[in-house]
């Protein structure tokens, strides 16, 4: 019986489904369509005046990315394909696409940077850098110069980003590894470890000199603590501040069900912009930034139910974000090609969710925050949307795209970096 | 047609597995979605996928093992994933554990011989 009721039914569908087809190509290959701008063709929404273009693709997994004075392009590698960790892109003939690539770099990691006539750049123990000449290429691909080595790599958070201020100061970020502190990580209702020894090597930021060879911990700044893992981070010139910004912990109903409820886990903690000076603590494991309530919340694996406070300050953030959304990269506008509001504001590429789970994931997005003297001055706002290639994402494998690094170039165009498919996106502004 | 034993017995492990799977989901939405995702996809360098994988579809000592024992830095078809998956042994029952791997082999696009308690408790004993 069913049988025989299903065949019709299947017929009116396909019979149905041609007919939209059919539509769906008539209408799109009308001719008085307006012409498809750059933004239309890399595929995102951007505010009135932007445009995107694709300068790259294929790259592989594009962490973070550095244009140099001549607008040239290095990728570090997420996972080194072909014995190349970091890739050397150019344009010769202009006309704004990279053809030209070459690679070199063996090991896998996240960061990339350039200063002071030399590129640095990290696996995910160690940072190097290479002499560049003055067209800014690498002039020893073969031999770099270990300048910090030895830092902590446990799997989990153990991506080594790192930043520059102009007093010969470099800062890494060395993450914990580990959700929370957790006796057990990851184990519902397993309780936090007292004095979490994690924060001794891990779960900070530290300072090591951008000249000096060979350093290991012991010859560094443990420079702040208590930040569970940061990957976007970046100096800010005017404030001649550090700025990071946090991945807050995962599984709040995972892990303490009878006190967070799905939908609670999906957007608290708050990923968390952090203004860091020397000796600041930020609370992890011990508490979380709750975005809607506005406090420090004590951590469930601390004694917290969702609603104490902790005892004892820690840093409070410059601004909150909901959580999860993995923002991966951090960079503050100095250029003069974006409008006036941009100038010296704050650049976040959010990588997009996966704690969300069973509600939609989130992020997916470059996101812009003003900035005055030194302090955010207004509203965060979704800057440039559409690189996961579709409206709602249930899991983060069907994001298309996953924005992570972000660059300025020399010209004052934002190139933003995705590494999941490996596209090089340069988003420019015209009156 | 006339049924035989054989089918009779066929036709209780097939009502057998697909209670268990029933079951089996419903664990799985309440203690592997947040990392495994609704679609058995994971999440690309941190959670593994358990879409067509020897460590989903082989050897089922090993696959109770995992749950049991739980398990880090894993590489499966030349990706390593970093997350810690912790171990279950203490927050699910035997049945439970038959439950949710008869389910994650038979989603997802798998299919894959179900587990049994009996097994579950065979690789329990065996390790603790």
């Amino acid at each position: 019986m069913k049988k025989n009721l299903l065949f019709p039914i299947l017929l009116f569908s396909a019979v149905i489904f041609s007919i939209f087809s059919f539509t769906n190509i008539s209408s799109s290959s009308k001719i008085n369509q307006p012409p498809k701008t750059n933004a239309d063709k890399a595929g995102l929404t951007l505010p009135a005046g932007f445009s995107a273009s694709i300068v790259a693709d294929n790259t592989g997994e594009a962490r973070h990315i550095a244009v140099t004075k001549e607008g040239d392009l290095y990728i570090k590698l997420g996972s080194a394909k072909g014995g190349n960790g970091i890739l050397f892109l150019q344009d010769p003939d202009q006309n704004g696409r990279y053809q030209k690539k070459t690679g070199f770099a063996d090991y896998s990691g996240t960061e990339v940077g350039l200063k002071n006539g030399y590129l640095y750049a990290s696996s995910n123990t160690t940072i190097y850098r290479y002499k560049l000449n003055d067209k800014d290429e690498v002039t020893d691909p073969k031999n770099p110069e270990i300048i910090v080595s030895g830092l902590l790599d446990h799997g989990e958070h153990n991506s080594k980003s790192f930043t520059f201020d102009d007093q010969g100061n470099l800062y890494v970020n060395v993450g914990a590894y580990s959700n929370s502190c957790q006796e057990q990580d990851r184990v519902p209702g397993s309780m936090g470890m007292k004095g979490c020894p994690i924060l001794d090597s891990a779960g900070g930021i530290w300072q090591f000199k951008i000249d000096k060879l060979n350093q290991h911990y012991g010859d560094g700044v443990h420079y702040a603590i208590g930040l569970r893992n940061v990957v976007g981070l970046d100096w800010n010139q005017i404030d001649n501040a550090l700025f990071v910004m946090q991945h807050g912990r995962d599984q709040l109903h995972d892990l303490f069900p009878k006190y967070y409820t799905t939908k609670q886990s999906a957007v608290l903690p708050a990923e968390c912009m952090y203004e860091i000076h020397k000796g600041d603590n930020a609370g992890w494991p011990y508490i979380y930034y709750d975005q809607i309530q506005k406090k420090q919340i004590l951590m469930p694996e601390y004694g917290g139910n969702g609603k104490k406070t902790a005892d004892k300050k820690y840093l409070d953030p410059v601004m909150a974000f909901p959580g999860h959304m993995g923002p991966n990269g951090l960079l503050f506008y100095t250029g003069n090609q974006f409008p006036e509001k941009y100038k010296n504001g704050a650049f976040i590429a959010f990588h997009g969710s996966w704690n969300r789970s069973p509600e939609p994931q989130a992020g997916y997005f470059v996101v812009f925050v003003p900035f005055k003297d030194g302090k955010p001055s207004g509203k965060w706002e979704v800057f440039a949307d559409g690189f996961a290639g579709e409206k709602v994402v249930m899991s983060p494998g069907k994001a298309e795209h996953r924005p992570c690094g972000l660059a300025q170039g020399p010209d004052g165009s934002l190139y933003v970096s995705d590494d999941s498919k490996g596209t090089i996106y340069k988003i420019s502004y015209k009156k | 047609m006339s049924n035989t034993s054989k089918d009779v017995a066929k036709e209780n492990f097939i009502t057998g597995v697909q209670q268990s799977k029933t079951t089996g989901e419903k664990i799985f939405k309440k203690y592997c979605i947040s990392c495994h995702m609704a679609d058995g996809s994971g999440v690309p360098h941190m959670n593994p996928p358990l879409i067509q994988t020897k460590y989903v579809l082989g050897e089922k000592e090993d696959l109770i093992k995992i749950i049991l024992n739980g398990i880090g830095n894993v590489e499966i078809n030349g990706e390593t994933y970093t997350n810690k998956m912790p171990p279950l042994k203490k927050i699910l029952k035997d049945q439970q554990i038959a439950d949710v791997l008869t389910y994650v082999r038979n989603s997802f696009g798998n299919k894959a011989p179900a587990v049994t308690v009996t097994e579950v408790k065979a690789v329990r004993s065996k390790n603790t």
